[in-house]
């Protein structure tokens, strides 16, 4: 790896370590979350120092270049976290359909009850 | 005859057309009471609803229609209901078709009556596409449960308190429920009939089901339908047994 690459790649790690520490510590990210990234920051760091490691994941997965490499692991991190977003969305979702059922229908009690008391 | 009837009327902003609605709905079933689910519309549907006699129960923001429809199955459990009956309110099932879509269920013939557009005399003209979206859908429903289902798209129902305690559970789908709900209904061996209904052509716009693309409507169809053959059979509330 050319070291101006590695130099990016190396500061670009610690950066975004240091971003996902920084959400997490004003509570802008939850603990839960931060976990896909710092083991995609850890990961791109130790790929950069590690030029055997590298190396040997380019003729694993078949690539000439080891930017080959990068890229694909990037991808499917990146297809990893998108399934994981959208089976939570999908939860949250459901969750606030059923909160907004059983708020309706509380309400409906409510003023039904209300509408009770005034004619009696 | 003792039941409670519940007429469920699901609404998203149809203002114009919702006094009538309950009206017809008033005129032909006198004895059940009427509660409109108000999907968060931006109109006056749930004040006109009150003012006509009907409970409300106004949904924060627009959840889309099999969600509201829910909302009216659990306001039904809630509320010991022997007798759901569903309906549109854009106008676009005729009330004067209620007592025809409950008489199987009177009869015990059935625990979950589907009024079809196809069967009797009828306002309605699909469009092309969607015509064949209907056809396909109906002759895979009609496959799987070995039954003539010639309108599966209709919202126009009526079934007994088992089946509204199985819709009220996650199993029901709350985005656009269609064929794939008969699938399951005849899993959980429950009695499915078809009745002729009138229907007419919804107001452009107007109609809860006019939110999804037909493309997507397609995809997700046949991809519920697949789901739910594969999933595990929901438990049977069966009233009378199937021959």
């Amino acid at each position: 790896m050319p070291p101006k690459i590695r130099i990016i790649a190396v500061a670009f790690s610690f950066l975004l370590v240091i971003y996902v520490f920084d959400l997490v510590r004003r509570r802008h990210l939850n603990e839960e979350y931060s976990v896909g990234w710092l083991v995609a920051g850890v990961s791109i760091f130790i790929l950069s120092i590690w030029q055997e490691l590298l190396d040997y994941m380019t003729s694993m997965i078949g690539a000439v270049l080891f930017t080959s490499t990068l890229l694909f692991f990037g991808l499917f991190f990146i297809i990893l976290i998108c399934l994981h977003f959208s089976i939570r969305i999908s939860a949250l979702t459901r969750q606030i359909n059923r909160m907004t059922q059983r708020q309706a229908l509380l309400t409906n009690d409510l003023y039904r009850k209300l509408r009770e008391m005034k004619k009696a | 005859m003792n039941d409670r009837i519940l007429v469920i009327i699901p609404s998203f902003n149809v203002a114009k057309t919702i006094a009538s609605v309950i009206e017809g709905v008033k005129s032909e079933l006198p004895d059940a009471d009427i509660v409109v689910i108000n999907d968060g519309s931006s109109d006056d549907t749930a004040e006109i609803a009150l003012r006509e006699g009907a409970d409300v129960v106004s949904l924060y923001h627009n959840i889309g229609y099999g969600a509201a429809l829910q909302t009216g199955y659990l306001y039904a459990r809630l509320n010991g209901y022997d007798i759901v009956v569903q309906m549109d309110g854009d106008g676009q099932h005729d009330p004067s078709s209620l007592k025809t879509l409950l008489r199987p269920i009177f009869s015990g013939d059935a625990d979950v009556v589907v009024g079809s557009r196809f069967l009797g005399e009828t306002g309605y003209k699909p469009s092309f596409s969607r015509r064949i979206g209907m056809g396909l859908f109906g002759l895979t429903a009609s496959l799987v449960i070995r039954q003539k289902v010639t309108d599966p798209t209709s919202g126009f129902q009526a079934m007994r308190r088992p089946v509204v305690e199985l819709f009220c559970t996650d199993v029901f789908p709350v985005d656009y429920p269609d064929a794939d709900v008969l699938i399951l209904l005849h899993f959980a061996k429950f009695r499915i009939r078809e009745v002729p209904v009138k229907m007419y052509m919804p107001e452009k716009g107007k109609s809860m089901h006019r939110g999804h693309k037909n493309i997507y409507y397609i995809f997700k169809m046949f991809l519920s339908i697949a789901v739910t053959l594969l999933r595990q059979k929901p438990a049977g509330g069966r009233l009378c047994p199937r021959k």
